[in-house]
């Protein structure tokens, strides 16, 4: 396309828009953006759902029949129907919370079928009084909400492959997901137990088969760490922890132990077998960084992605999500030309620390192969790196905590595929 | 004073004692008695070991039984994880091999796992004596014990894993 009058809205390399040109809506920009070769519309006519009664009423609503792919993918260890993941279709899905029904899972030993009535939570080790809790009890307590997102510390692992996988976002992202969690602060419970002044960890485990087990820095639980009880705003689901689930915001899903039973206030980590043979990052060195904690700041372009073909040139709107560990996401850039030249992207409100935060900009495609690509940078002041920086850091056998920014290539038949830039 | 108001102050006395009167107190006190088949998890120092011993020997019995069919003839693998070799891998930019005895740090942990987990369709069935016997014929097979070694409380403790020193505990950045 040839240079317009609002040229002075390209902020970046192939077509990349000012972010606030969609939100001025500004006429004449906008305008110049939809081809004038459209063709007419065909006449409306009446459907048969304008005219008949619709269905009755249910007890629990489900998503409309023509959504039905809109669904998890999900891998399990042989011999096995519940031990593994299944994974958030990021590419059909938009704004910044995740359906309960898609959030994605990790599991160790499939999904207990837990009373609740029989379900209990104890507290014990270094603490003054040993306490039970019913989950009746639990939600007796004054309750509190949050926004938090969850990362298991292996998603986008496929990309330290040598080469790039021909896959979506889902194979590669899909172990991300946000919510609303409402429970209780877990200091709450640990100060009505009484927290011995020798306890500087805690060991939270979970009455699935695989007994899942994760120790926890004290300081974590006494901050912002919830006995969560409810998910957007029904009871967790049991795929998420029913009938009550650990959840520390910005950390490594694994350590976010789902139905919850147990918490023992030790001295140092129990070293359980997720936190030394799992979840530890193997270095060119041979040493492993262990305690990897907080997810790093991370984005990636939902829309366009793989398998959602572009439809010509014109105007598009980039979107897609940021998060970080360590708190609120200050600015998302997006590249179209590989990371030579940035613009700054909108962020779609609310933005909340260690939730996911759905960011936009506009873009003139002219039709031409492009690489598209973003790049977070949270308060602290971090950026996200690209794959040569995070490689150059840590090699490429690490497979947990891969924070790298994914690159996706648009080829001038509009087809986006997972390339690496 | 008079009896009320001494009952009054009694009172206020054991509110003020309560640690957080405010706070609801829904909690049971339990007792470790109670509380004891759920309190299976075990320290790196063996805190939390039960009684109990095994050998290798007794260990190949109870593997080849219960744990071969997922995880391989002599923790070889296959279909499931491997639990044995891959020494000398974790250094460079070849895959690296991660078991039990190149990569575990702690044999206290591989008690503690396979007694919570393991095996996999029957997890928490295992007596201790078969645990102690199927972590000493893991342990033996690494070649991190010898072949007539007995695992007990005191002993497993004090295994040195090949890759006890091979974790740096992470800061921001690295």
């Amino acid at each position: 396309m040839k240079d317009s009058p609002e040229s002075h809205e390209q902020v970046a390399g192939n077509g990349l828009l000012h972010r606030r040109m969609f939100l001025a809506a500004s006429a004449a920009a906008v305008g110049a953006g939809i081809a004038p070769s459209r063709l007419s519309a065909e006449p409306l006519p009446v459907e048969p759902w304008m005219q008949i009664p619709g269905a009755g009423f249910v007890g629990y609503g489900q998503p409309s029949k023509f959504e039905e792919k809109v669904a998890r993918t999900w891998a399990s260890a042989p011999g096995t129907t519940g031990t593994g993941s299944a994974r958030t279709p990021h590419q059909r899905l938009n704004g910044m919370m995740t359906p309960s029904g898609l959030h994605y899972e990790r599991s160790h030993s499939g999904i207990p079928d837990i009373n609740p009535d029989a379900h209990r939570v104890v507290i014990h080790g270094l603490v003054k009084r040993p306490l039970v809790f019913t989950v009746d009890d639990l939600s007796r307590y004054p309750l509190v909400s949050r926004i938090a997102f969850l990362e298991c510390a292996g998603n986008s692992g496929i990309l330290f492959q040598k080469a790039p996988a021909p896959v979506n976002i889902q194979a590669i992202h899909g172990l991300l997901s946000c919510s609303e969690w409402t429970g209780v602060k877990l200091s709450v419970l640990l100060e009505e137990a009484g927290v011995d002044a020798s306890a500087k960890w805690l060991l939270a485990e979970g009455a699935d088969a695989a007994g899942m087990s994760r120790s926890v820095p004290l300081e974590k639980a006494m901050d912002d760490a919830m006995v969560a009880l409810y998910q957007n705003g029904e009871r967790v689901r049991p795929s998420n922890g029913y009938p009550v689930r650990l959840l520390l915001p910005g950390f490594e899903g694994n350590m976010n132990v789902k139905w919850l039973r147990r918490i023992k206030l030790t001295e140092g980590p129990t070293m359980t077998k997720d936190e030394t043979s799992k979840y530890t990052v193997t270095l060119p060195s041979g040493k492993s960084l262990q305690f990897v904690f907080p997810m790093e700041a991370k984005s990636v372009i939902t829309h366009p992605s793989p398998g959602l073909t572009m439809r010509g040139p014109g105007l598009y709107e980039i979107s897609g999500l940021a998060w970080s560990g360590y708190g609120k996401i200050a600015k998302v850039e997006v590249s179209a030309d590989g990371g030579k030249s940035w613009g700054l992207a909108a962020l779609q409100e609310p933005v909340l620390p260690k939730a996911l935060t759905r960011f936009r900009m506009p873009w003139r495609w002219d039709g031409a192969p492009v690489t598209l690509q973003s790049r977070s940078t949270d308060e602290t002041g971090y950026v996200q790196p690209n794959r040569a920086q995070l490689i150059a850091l840590r090699g490429d056998r690490g497979n947990f905590h891969n924070n790298m920014i994914t690159s996706w290539g648009v080829s001038d038949k509009g087809e986006v595929k997972n390339v690496y830039a | 004073m008079s009896t009320r108001k001494l009952l009054a102050a009694g009172t206020l006395l054991a509110l003020c004692s309560a640690a957080f009167a405010q706070s609801p107190n829904l909690g049971k006190p339990i007792s470790p008695e109670d509380l004891a088949a759920w309190d299976i998890s075990i320290g790196p120092d063996g805190a939390g070991l039960p009684p109990g011993s095994g050998t290798p020997k007794q260990g190949e019995e109870v593997f080849n039984t219960k744990c071969q069919a997922c995880h391989g003839a002599k923790g070889a693998g296959q279909p499931n994880d491997r639990l044995v070799g891959g020494m000398g891998t974790l250094a460079g930019d070849k895959p690296a091999v991660k078991t039990v005895g190149s990569y575990w740090p702690y044999a206290t942990t591989l008690f503690d796992y396979v007694r919570r987990a393991m095996p996999y369709v029957d997890s928490k069935s295992l007596s201790n004596d078969e645990v102690y016997a199927v972590a000493a014929y893991i342990l033996s097979l690494n070649g991190v014990i010898g072949d007539t070694e007995t695992m007990n409380a005191q002993t497993l403790p004090h295994v040195k894993m090949p890759n006890r020193d091979g974790f740096i505990p992470f800061h921001r950045g690295e």
